[in-house]
């Protein structure tokens, strides 16, 4: 068995508003950051698991993100795989 | 009737569970049953409630944990055989995030906690969840959450309208809800998920009484 890390992002999609991000903005702005035309937050889902090869360990992963992790029906999501 | 059983369920952080069962049961005298999230054994009760609250600390996302409880797995079976489910705010988000209804609650577009009441149009009648005698077409509800706007695809806002899906509608949308919407049907009729309370508006005591239709219909085969 080998050991896998995999980093998961979370995002909201474009089209859903994300107010926490607009805030966050504003709040960035009033801190004097210049030249911010969009921010928007996310998650990110850390994953130690094992597994005989990296396809299998895909396979586990692209189900917890769609079943779990992530909400198809307002958030995307995309993740990293290393092999430790 | 009097022998149906309105299961309130339980889950770790639900806090609205005591105030559904004093309004079934003070109000209209409708036996309730609390029902463990644990619990898979629906048979005992002849509707279901699942309440508002915090599931499982609202982690992850608002709805999301709950959704692999036993009792959530059991309720495909509940629902296709026609038996009346009403999800009240986190009930709501638990429907939605289980794909019993469609959509999905996110963060409300001001970021703050909105409690307060609001008015409310009753859109449809599927399901007869509004039907309060009197045709009155807009009722006065509370409303208490921090993630209740209402999003959903073009696609879906579409289905939801071609069906007559789309049960409530705010009269002053309080969060950004797409089209307004406060709460849904399924096609069937039978599952209502919303985000404002009728359990607290069932006593003119505690300021109105335009939630005891919906939890009365709860017993409407």
């Amino acid at each position: 068995m080998d050991q896998f890390a995999v980093k998961v992002f979370v995002r909201l999609r474009p089209s859903v508003l994300d107010p926490a991000g607009e805030a966050t903005k504003s709040a960035s702005i009033k801190l004097g950051a210049e030249g911010i035309k969009s921010l928007r937050i996310g998650k990110m889902i850390e994953v130690k698991i094992e597994g005989n090869d990296e396809n299998e360990v895909r396979g586990k992963i692209d189900l917890l993100c769609d079943r779990l992790f992530a909400n198809t029906v307002i958030e995307d999501y995309e993740y990293s795989l290393e092999k430790l | 009737m009097d022998n149906f059983t309105v299961g309130v369920v339980v889950f770790p952080g639900s806090n609205c569970d005591r105030d559904v069962s004093w309004a079934l049961e003070g109000c209209l005298d409708i036996r309730t049953k609390y029902l463990w999230h644990e619990s898979s054994d629906l048979s005992v009760v002849d509707a279901i409630v699942l309440p508002g609250g915090f599931s499982y600390g609202d982690y992850l996302r608002c709805g999301a944990i709950a959704r692999f409880s036993p009792l959530i797995n059991a309720l495909d079976e509940f629902v296709k055989s026609g038996k009346r489910v009403l999800g009240i705010c986190n009930g709501f988000q638990i429907l939605t995030e289980s794909g019993f209804l469609p959509g999905a609650l996110v963060a409300n577009k001001n970021l703050n906690f909105i409690c307060d009441d609001v008015e409310l149009d009753i859109i449809s009648s599927k399901g007869g969840w509004f039907n309060n005698g009197d045709e009155k077409q807009t009722i006065k509800l509370p409303i208490a959450h921090g993630e209740g706007r209402y999003h959903c695809d073009s696609d879906t806002l579409k289905k939801l309208l071609d069906n007559e899906l789309i049960a409530l509608r705010y009269k002053n949308n309080p969060n950004g809800s797409s089209f307004d919407i406060a709460g849904i049907t399924n096609e069937k009729g039978n599952v209502l998920g919303l985000m404002p309370h009728p359990e607290r508006a069932c006593d003119k005591t505690i300021g109105g009484t335009d939630g005891l239709f919906t939890l009365k219909s709860l017993i409407l085969k």
